[in-house]
């Protein structure tokens, strides 16, 4: 669709094709929220189809659960093809026959990419088969392994690990499981090559970056800049924040809260917002707006991610519940020092100890809006909030069910 | 140095508590019944106690794993 890829770039299995040390030399790092560096992931996937003797696969994740992020749907509705061609390259790369797509059941990003996969299969485009699913809405059904279990056995509930998706995926073969935006970027290295994309952005995660910019800007929007952009160019690109600014949500709702006079001049990577507290994650930046209560509006997301996990460990299922609580308890002013301390503890206790990492998140999140809205906690201790505004700001969805299940019902397949 | 780790499937695990009352100096509970678990490998007679508490779990979710280096854990 945008033209052939540079070299023969087929493979077989076992072996790693051309694209493979392309991608590795290119530096690209996965765009769903872990920025692990993709060609190493590829590399992982053909060594383990060698000594499996087992077909890799491969998967597109375009769920998209990050509630306030619109990357993947707006690349999928700007340029469908550019993420199946990186899927396809990438598929011939590994060795694989059969490409898994998802997206979000009743979405667009599916019509479109359905849609899109159909017109390929009429033209006889693709050597390899793809098959455009439609998955769960909950949050923790887009992590990898719950994916994987997913279009595996149709269940979408996350699984211990190890083993990890690239050795022990799909239907227990190895599986290269990336972002939808990860793979558009395959597709740009397949055809310009490495060099090209290490040109823009920072060394230690190269290239251009899909940034979902929220709230309280001039004009939100979804930006592609390089990474290493500082946060002031970004906002700046969306029309520039309206009122001061104190805090942003960064990364996601599995993200962290950073002030905004720590983070304006920090560069958009891993790195670059570490100093802050912040995460890139899967691409997202909303500003709160300087009239609205940060406590308020994480005491909503926390208690809606507390409900998005799948109910399968303890110390995710009760713990983020309790969390979820101390929350609503500051954020109504009905909390005092000992109750602060609790909560605290708890999210002391909770991270690390989940099979997946969606109470990490939540947690991260709670803990970081402390920090963030370290004044507005003293006042809330007080029965007092300062905030003016009674709307919300945070997009959080209707959830479906309110309480984790304990076996999976309807809304995990 | 080489030790055991003890690990745990999160998902196996329902909190009954065995493992902490096996093995105190490693295990303890958090307020909903959780084991928390000391990251560290457990070396010499310990190992004797953490593996009456691994084939003791109820559940099978504990599991004591040979490591060979000092690495950072997982709890």
């Amino acid at each position: 669709m945008f033209g052939a890829p540079p070299a023969q770039l087929r493979t077989k299995r076992g072996h790693a094709g051309a694209l493979v040390d392309e991608v590795d030399r290119s530096g690209l790092a996965g765009r769903g929220g872990g920025w692990f560096p993709t060609g190493r992931k590829m590399h992982a996937v053909v060594t383990a189809a060698r000594t499996s003797r087992k077909d890799p696969f491969v998967v597109v994740n375009a769920m998209e659960g990050e509630p306030a992020a619109s990357k993947d749907a707006v690349l999928a509705q700007h340029n469908p093809h550019l993420i199946l061609d990186g899927a396809v390259l990438a598929a011939e790369a590994v060795g694989a026959s059969v490409v898994h797509v998802a997206a979000h059941r009743g979405s667009r990003t599916l019509s479109i990419l359905e849609r899109a996969a159909e017109q390929r299969r009429s033209r006889g485009l693709d050597s390899v088969e793809l098959r455009v699913v439609d998955a769960p809405g909950r949050y923790v059904a887009s992590e990898e392994s719950a994916l994987a279990h997913f279009l595996g056995e149709g269940v979408a509930l996350p699984m211990t690990v190890p083993p990890r998706v690239f050795e022990s995926g799909v239907r227990r073969r190895p599986t290269l499981l990336s972002n939808a935006e990860t793979y558009a970027h395959i597709a740009l290295i397949a055809r310009h090559g490495a060099d090209w994309f290490r040109e823009v952005g920072v060394s230690t995660a190269p290239g251009t970056t899909l940034i979902s910019v929220s709230g309280a800007v001039g004009q939100p929007c979804v930006l592609e800049v390089p990474t290493g952009s500082s946060v002031r160019h970004i906002l700046g690109l969306a029309g520039g924040t309206s009122g001061s600014v104190h805090g942003l949500v960064t990364g996601g709702y599995g993200g962290a809260w950073v002030a905004a006079g720590d983070v304006l001049d920090s560069p958009w990577s891993v790195d670059g917002l570490r100093p802050s507290g912040g995460v890139p994650g899967a691409g997202v930046l909303a500003v709160l707006p300087d009239d609205a209560c940060g406590l308020a509006e994480t005491a909503r997301v926390v208690r809606w991610m507390a409900g998005q996990g799948a109910g399968q460990c303890g110390p995710c299922r009760f713990g983020l519940a309790a969390v979820a609580t101390d929350m609503d308890m500051l954020a109504a002013g009905r909390f005092n020092a000992t109750g602060l301390a609790n909560l605290e503890r708890r999210l002391g206790v909770i991270p690390g100890r989940g099979a997946c990492r969606h109470p990490d998140g939540a947690v991260r999140f709670a803990g970081t809006a402390l920090q963030v809205f370290a004044d507005e906690v003293r006042s809330h201790l007080r029965g007092r909030c300062t905030a003016s505004r009674r709307t919300s700001v945070l997009p959080v969805p209707a959830s479906t069910v309110s309480l984790p299940v304990s076996r999976p019902g309807e809304e995990w397949r | 140095m080489s030790g055991y780790l003890v690990t745990i499937d999160r998902i196996a695990c329902d909190g009954f508590g065995t493992c902490a009352q096996l093995l105190p100096e490693r295990i303890i509970l958090d307020e909903w019944g959780y084991p928390i678990i000391d990251p560290t490998p457990v070396h010499g007679t310990e190992r004797h106690h953490a593996k009456r508490a691994v084939n003791t779990c109820p559940r099978l979710a504990l599991t004591l794993q040979r490591v060979h280096e000092l690495e950072p854990a997982k709890r």
